[in-house]
């Protein structure tokens, strides 16, 4: 990615060189020119004027009111649809099961009826699988807003350090929910670490 | 050893649907008397009123999740020694040792299907 601030001359060792020519001219105050600390001055206030004018250009604000509530809405209708096929499902087969435990046999016509409500059901895949696609879309907008802010930042005011992340200790580190395919062990990994103990 | 298949089963999950997807199969295997919790701290309570021949449970769950649970129920209840299966999609290898140290009996990786649920519980319980 390219650095927005090298880019146009506003770098962080030129703010540094800036302020440290201003202390400089400060200090020494029986030699300082009023030309020379204005334009010091006034370069100092045009970094600070491109940077609220890049941090605007990438609309922050956009991500509270729009993109992160858009993925959330999206995941809640995903928990909700899923939720709503798994039980529509599990009502036909429920009905099937009854169905086919009657005397003389199940009725072909309850059994096609309950199998097209199956199929039905089954449709939420489609659905869930856009919406994720939305959800995806959100966070990388998100992602490319919060690596422009950083960048801007970052390299414009010298010395600021982003703290990291508190890490979950105890039983909260070991609540991770899913895993990616590639990063979970199998149930044959499980049963095999499972025998070590015994 | 026998399988008494009258025995109180205990299932916890935050999930309704899977609660129903478990209790069904379980009713498949021909164990109709089970009992249903929504976290570990209302498994607990529930705990607390009944004996039970086996629990299973998730394991991410709100308030009190399932290795919380797995430890009260080891650590002292009148029942501490139930064969206890955990059902979740933590998959990590810290997860599974966590969970055998806290002393569950068996362990299964979500999304699983009737014929490990029913090989577990025959490894706990004894076949059936």
């Amino acid at each position: 990615m390219n650095d927005p601030a090298s880019a146009n001359g506003f770098g962080r060792d030129k703010v540094v060189k800036i302020i440290s020519s201003v202390l400089s001219k400060v200090s020494e105050a029986e030699e300082i020119s009023r030309e020379s600390l204005y334009k010091d001055l006034k370069d100092l206030q045009d970094i600070i004027h491109d940077a609220r004018k890049e941090i605007s250009f990438a609309r922050p604000s956009d991500i509270q009111d729009k993109h992160i509530p858009t993925a959330t809405d999206e995941l809640d209708l995903i928990v909700k649809s899923t939720e709503e096929a798994t039980s529509s499902i599990m009502d036909s087969c429920e009905i099937l099961e009854q169905e086919a435990d009657k005397e003389g046999g199940p009725s072909a016509f309850v059994v096609s009826e309950e199998v097209t409500k199956i199929y039905e059901a089954c449709s939420f895949q489609d659905l869930t699988g856009q919406r994720v696609t939305k959800v995806i879309g959100s966070l990388v907008t998100i992602e490319e807003k919060v690596s422009k802010m950083i960048d801007i930042l970052g390299s414009r005011l010298p010395g600021m350090d982003v703290p990291e992340e508190e890490e979950a200790t105890g039983d909260a580190a070991l609540m991770n929910g899913p895993q990616a395919p590639d990063k979970a062990i199998s149930q044959d990994d499980i049963d095999k670490l499972l025998a070590e103990f015994d | 050893m026998t399988v008494d298949k009258n025995m109180n089963i205990l299932i916890v999950d935050d999930y309704k649907t899977m609660l129903r997807i478990i209790k069904n199969l379980l009713k498949q295997l021909g164990f109709n008397n089970v009992d249903e919790a929504l976290d570990g701290s209302q498994a607990l309570q529930t705990f607390q009123s009944k004996e039970y021949g086996l629990v299973i449970s998730d394991w991410n769950m709100e308030p009190m999740s399932g290795i919380e649970l797995l430890k009260e129920v080891r650590g002292g209840s009148k029942n501490a020694d139930v064969p206890f299966i955990m059902i979740t999609a933590e998959s990590k290898t810290e997860n599974v040792i966590a969970a055998k140290q806290a002393g569950v009996s068996n362990y299964i990786v979500k999304p699983f299907n009737a014929e490990t649920l029913k090989q577990k519980i025959s490894s706990v319980i004894g076949d059936f």
